[in-house]
């Protein structure tokens, strides 16, 4: 009997990995919440959109090209059973609980390859729950697979790779961008710099990107408050590197300190996790390969933030790793983990370059919502922390803070800066949020309905 | 005060697409095939819903099904996440809580 691999993610890391499975004569099932696979950096607009890949992706055209190409041949000539619109919600005994548009439906696997991606780094700022503030990643979703604006006067804040990319999209789309606000300073950039020339063309575009900006680029901002009336933004304040306060009008703030791994579903499956200093935040632990726990191999973003061509690689990786371990033929891993190197060199210059801003953080004044979710203010969390103890899941049971709707996606790495502040301890010690099933919201109907099973009569 | 019904989100391109016709809180709107319910409700009025727990309206954020800020109710049926749901004719999407709403 063959192996039965389930596959988390059609990004490329899953869509790779499914390519490797597939060379080796074996069918893994592919589980994506996107309608089309792609993943978030190649995601595909909606059928009867006409812009061409290279409007929607510009000098990375042709790697979204192939991946599209590639995994829709796989599915189209059955050897990859692609479950699309469908979330995994949790990992029991009998396999993955997955939410499909028909309902539940449970997936049983001998191996998981977890590449789940990642989504922006979010950091608080003073007035960040108004209607109009989104994340960078929703601002460049919404260009690439909308074709719209997600408002009439555009400012874009925080730092990473992204704020660059995006601001200089919107502004080839037509688009109203008023400021581009970079918390990282030219020191932090210069700083990152040698780490960058791993991948000297890429970095080159980043260059010439930054200088279309022009006068719209700030570098070592820092963000004061969002303001807003009843419609939603109406400004932000900010203070410039030398000091100058500045206001600029705008209805929509775009946000982001480059990315956070997706790691829920990794935690469920047994991984084990490690603070990361150079991405501050908590990441799984694996062999160079991916291996991460029993028969639970990790790719893409979601085990080491090294971006889309990174993920490429991680994803064959992990594949060959479970080719191994299954004892079947598995193509050489040499030329990837010389590739792997230079793409950590590349990603520690851009973290080293454009940092996480927890001074920033720690010093956010006590009404500043840090939840977004249920409104709970730095001033809330910092008083928990101090009857509570100070400890992430311990803050989060008594203050509610990581307990709403984004189960503490984007306010958990600002929540453990400002616990870890409060009670003068490192962050790492403020510990890492328990993972709980189910990692995206359900209805109780498809709890209650007894699941499907996948591959067996029912 | 209630907010002016404008439009939050601008289109730059792909505006050829058919028209789709939509209700939003009885009142009626028009979107584009291909529009996910936030992009139809943004490009007629500024907000998916109020915040349960503060004064704001709220407009979405992740986009990509992370954060579940964007989810709306229907007059008839179970509630959407807008970011990854399309808008079909005849739509009947609410803004606040049914009052029979759990």
């Amino acid at each position: 009997m063959t192996a039965r691999v389930a596959i988390v993610g059609a990004g490329p890391a899953g869509i790779r990995a499914a390519e490797t499975l597939v060379g080796a004569g074996l069918k893994p099932v592919v589980i994506d919440e996107g309608a089309r696979a792609g993943g978030q950096i190649y995601r595909r607009p909606p059928p009867g959109f006409t812009r061409p890949p290279e409007t929607l992706y510009g000098s990375e055209a042709p790697k979204a090209r192939a991946l599209h190409a590639l995994f829709d041949g796989l599915v189209e000539s059955g050897k990859v059973e692609h479950l699309a619109q469908s979330a995994v919600l949790g990992i029991d005994a009998d396999g993955l609980n997955v939410l499909r548009p028909e309902g539940r439906q449970v997936v049983p696997y001998d191996r998981l390859i977890v590449a789940t991606g990642a989504t922006d780094r979010l950091a608080p700022v003073p007035g960040w729950q108004a209607a109009g503030v989104y994340s960078l990643g929703a601002t460049q979703i919404a260009l690439k697979a909308q074709g719209v604006a997600l408002g009439q006067r555009l400012v874009l804040a925080g730092s990473g790779p992204l704020l660059t990319l995006v601001a200089t999209q919107l502004l080839k789309a037509g688009a109203d961008v008023a400021a581009v606000l970079d918390t990282a300073s030219l020191g932090d950039q210069a700083a990152g710099a040698a780490g960058l020339l791993a991948r000297p063309a890429l970095a080159l575009r980043g260059v010439a990107m930054r200088a279309r900006l022009g006068r719209l680029y700030h570098a070592g901002v820092t963000l004061e408050r969002i303001e807003n009336d009843a419609r939603g933004v109406t400004a932000i304040r900010w203070t410039s590197a030398s000091g100058v306060e500045s206001r600029t009008e705008c209805d929509m703030v775009g946000l982001g300190w480059h990315l956070r791994a997706e790691t829920q579903l990794a935690g469920l499956a047994g991984c084990a996790f490690d603070y990361s200093e150079t991405w501050a935040q908590w990441l799984p632990r694996s062999d160079r390969l991916g291996r991460a726990a029993e028969g639970v191999y990790l790719a893409g973003d979601g085990l080491r933030i090294l971006g889309a061509d990174g993920a490429e690689v991680t994803g064959r990786l992990a594949a060959i790793a479970c080719l191994q371990d299954l004892g079947l033929n598995a193509p050489d891993p040499v030329a990837d983990l010389k590739r792997l190197v230079t793409l950590e060199r590349f990603a520690h210059g851009i973290a080293r370059a454009f940092p996480w801003p927890a001074a920033h953080l720690r010093a956010l004044p006590d009404a500043t919502v840090v939840c977004r979710c249920e409104g709970v203010t730095a001033g809330e969390l910092r008083s928990v922390a101090d009857y509570g103890g100070a400890e992430a899941n311990r803050v989060k049971s008594l203050g509610r803070t990581s307990m709403g709707r984004c189960q503490g996606r984007y306010c958990q790495l600002a929540g453990a800066e400002l616990i870890a502040a409060h009670a003068n301890i490192d962050t790492p010690a403020v510990g890492r949020l328990r993972d709980q099933a189910p990692v995206r919201p359900a209805p109780v109907g498809a709890w209650v309905n007894p699941a499907r099973t996948a591959g067996r009569p029912d | 005060m209630t907010p002016a019904p404008s439009p939050r989100v601008r289109r730059l391109a792909e505006t050829g697409r058919a028209p789709v016709g939509f209700l939003i809180d009885g009142q009626p709107a028009s979107a584009l095939a291909g529009d996910t319910l936030l992009t139809a409700i943004l490009a007629n009025v500024p907000a998916l819903r109020q915040s349960e727990f503060g004064p704001e309206p709220r407009a979405g954020f992740c986009l990509m099904g992370a954060c579940q800020d964007c989810w709306v109710w229907q007059k008839d049926g179970p509630r959407l996440r807008a970011c990854s749901t399309p808008v079909t004719d005849g739509l009947h999407i609410l803004t606040q809580p049914p009052e029979t709403w759990p």
